[in-house]
């Protein structure tokens, strides 16, 4: 038997996601951790790609790059948009004829729509939001099982997660929780085309506009600088100082949630765990204490520096380096010697 | 007549919790329990749908004894019929066994008396999983919109309704055929002081309580743990972390601090790299 390990290719107006890469990448690592049972058993293990929509054939070979050995993949023109219940219906089709063993989904607004309905309608166990996979023993059970740990509790616990009777285990992952693998345009694979009947009935619901909003669209998961500001910047004007020093450092803004719920910034930019998990080369935290919930979303970042008055604030426990003192003359001057430095070596 | 629904649960305030240092489980003693701040948004939208066309709410909740207390929140904002589904058998239910639960509690409503639409909230705080909608729509056959943040109208006569959602990259306007069912943001509406008559009636409201066997009798291989294909294998604190270097102000005067922070910085070649791109 063949030990199928699925992604699911999340693709919006024909581009890929790039949470599927970094899911492509796990489930090749989950692969590898079964290796020991393979070789005792025989059997194989695959990483495999679902893809559904339409006209999207580079998304298929988009995702081999990115470590999938074959994909399956779905074309109708009832698929251009992504409605809930057609993708259901085609996904739960799939998962029966193919009977995967792991099924992973990015936690995206698309994401996270499709994964409940889909393992309701399979009847099987959904972990949400993991931020770690792995394949590992569970009691007597013989398999290994798909370990998927996760926080609960607004942050306060971090639970470990088995779907021990049912398959496919299920899991969804939020953006950026994994690295991304290295692209390989020279990798090869199957593309499979799976043929699958969408009824009326599953049309009920129907797109009749997009209206679309780059205000949101921030791309604050992938910006390799951010710069965020927190309650201690005492006010929304606060954030043009962070906007000037993250221009200065060529990054975007950032911010915790109690900035946003003061109302000072847009919810699009918030980091943490009911914001975007974040992972950028240069994380700078001004005037945020490090709530549990505000780490969990950016301590994957290379280098934090935390600017706060507060020598104890908890953010300086995932910083690389802290500057303790008034953001409102630390910033201010950070700006000045930056742009002397970059006047003495122009 | 429209005959709205929303799915309400009772969780803890998650802003309040605390946690056993020994144990790493939650001390639920003290915890206030509050109704879902989401759910209370989709039923004020309901309640302005229900005010505007005429017609009847029904809320429903599984959930322990107390959640009573969220079901009579939700008649204070002008719900007219509330269901408390209520069982021990019911205890350790994941996400299926909930929708499973909740959709059959709904069929039974919807038999009695044609349910149009279907609220939920976008997530619980609790678990923050936003399974459950998803879940009991697919259980129900319904068409589905999530991520709601507007409800631009509803036409019982000619049977759609058109529903704002938000996604990444913008709004998406969705026409679905009714019954529907959708998840609501916040946004959907506000949260209205309660008017005085429906203050009123909720002191004197007593929910109807379902059990495992009536009027719904639940299959037990379905419900509770036995029916939870999840469960938790452990949990515990998040990893605790050492202290970074820091350098204070006070210690080393503003220009001095600075200056040996950005050298700091900048001896670590990748930030280093990031920098000098940026010229
Ligand atoms: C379920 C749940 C989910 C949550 N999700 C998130 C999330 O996704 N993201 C998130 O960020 N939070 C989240 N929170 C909230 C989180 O618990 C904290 O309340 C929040 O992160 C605090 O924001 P803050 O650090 O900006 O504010 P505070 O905790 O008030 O910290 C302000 C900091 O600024 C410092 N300060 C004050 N003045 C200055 C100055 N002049 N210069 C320098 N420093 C100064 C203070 O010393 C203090 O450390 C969540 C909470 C819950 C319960
Ligand atoms: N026990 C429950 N009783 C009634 N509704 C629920 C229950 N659990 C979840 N819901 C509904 O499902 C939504 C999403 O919950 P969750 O999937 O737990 O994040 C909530 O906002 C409620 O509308």
């Amino acid at each position: 038997m063949t030990r199928r390990f699925w992604v699911f290719i999340e693709q919006n107006h024909g581009e890929m996601h790039p949470v599927a890469a970094e899911l492509l990448g796990v489930a090749n690592c989950l692969v590898s951790e079964v290796a020991d049972e393979l070789k005792a058993s025989g059997e194989e293990a695959v990483v495999e790609g679902i893809l559904v929509g339409h006209d999207v054939d580079n998304v298929a070979k988009e995702a081999l790059m990115y470590g999938a050995e074959r994909i399956y993949h779905v074309d109708d023109p009832a698929f251009e948009h992504y409605l809930n219940r057609p993708y259901t219906e085609a996904l739960t089709h799939l998962v029966e004829k193919y009977k995967p063993e792991v099924f992973l989904i990015g936690a995206t607004t698309l994401g996270r729509d499709l994964a409940g309905a889909v393992a309701t309608s399979i009847k099987t166990g959904l972990t949400a939001d993991c931020t770690k996979l792995e394949m590992g023993p569970f009691r007597k059970i013989e398999k290994k099982l798909l370990l998927a740990t996760r926080p609960a509790f607004g942050g306060n616990v971090i639970a470990t997660i088995v779907c021990k009777d049912h398959t496919p285990q299920m899991a969804t992952v939020r953006p950026r929780v994994f690295e991304t693998p290295v692209r390989n345009p020279k990798a090869k694979g199957e593309i499979i085309q799976e043929s699958f009947e969408v009824t009326p009935e599953m049309m009920a619901a129907q797109l009749v506009e997009f209206i679309n909003d780059q205000t949101t669209n921030l791309n604050l998961e992938y910006a390799e600088v951010i710069v965020s500001g927190g309650k201690g910047l005492g006010n929304s004007k606060g954030f043009e100082l962070i906007k000037e020093l993250a221009d200065e450092l060529g990054g975007v803004v950032g911010s915790s949630r109690a900035a946003v719920d003061g109302g000072w910034i847009d919810y699009a930019h918030q980091v943490g765990q009911t914001g975007k998990h974040v992972r950028p080369k240069l994380y700078v935290a001004c005037g945020i204490s490090g709530a549990i919930q505000h780490k969990v979303g950016m301590q994957d970042s290379d280098y934090i520096l935390a600017i706060n008055t507060d020598p104890q604030a908890p953010i300086f426990e995932v910083s690389t380096l802290g500057v303790v003192g008034d953001l409102y003359e630390v910033i201010p001057e950070m700006i000045k010697q930056l742009r002397a430095q970059k006047g003495a070596s122009a | 007549m429209i005959h709205l629904l929303v799915s309400v649960k009772q969780v803890p305030d998650t802003t309040n919790i605390r946690i056993d240092p020994e144990t790493g489980s939650m001390i639920r003693k003290g915890v206030p329990a509050i109704l879902n701040p989401y759910d209370a948004h989709a039923v004020a939208s309901a309640a302005e749908w229900k005010k505007k066309l005429g017609g009847k709410l029904t809320v429903v909740t599984m959930g322990p004894p107390a959640a009573e207390e969220a079901l009579q929140e939700c008649i204070e904002m002008g719900a007219d019929r509330a269901v408390l589904v209520s069982d021990r058998a019911f205890a350790g239910s994941d996400t299926l066994a909930t929708s499973y639960v909740l959709a059959e509690a709904i069929r039974k409503i919807d038999q009695e008396d044609h349910v149009d639409m279907v609220f939920f909230g976008k997530q619980a705080i609790d678990g923050d999983t936003a399974q459950v909608g998803p879940g009991v729509a697919i259980r129900l056959g319904l068409p589905l919109v999530t991520y709601a943040v507007e409800i631009q109208d509803i036409n019982e006569e000619e049977g759609y309704a058109l529903i704002i959602r938000k996604t990444e990259s913008g709004k998406e306007i969705i026409k679905t055929k009714l019954p529907a069912a959708l998840t609501a943001e916040k946004a959907i509406a506000d949260i209205p002081y309660a008017a005085l008559p429906d203050l009123i009636t909720s002191l004197k409201y007593k929910p109807e309580v379902w059990s495992a066997q009536e009027p719904v009798a639940y299959d037990v291989a379905q419900i509770g743990l036995e029916g939870s294909p999840t469960m938790v294998a452990k949990s515990g604190s998040p990893e605790a972390h050492e202290p970074a270097e820091t350098i204070s102000v006070e210690e080393n005067g503003l220009a001095g601090a600075v200056e040996t922070a950005l050298g700091k910085m900048l001896s670590n070649t990748s930030v280093a790299a990031l920098l000098e791109d940026q010229q």
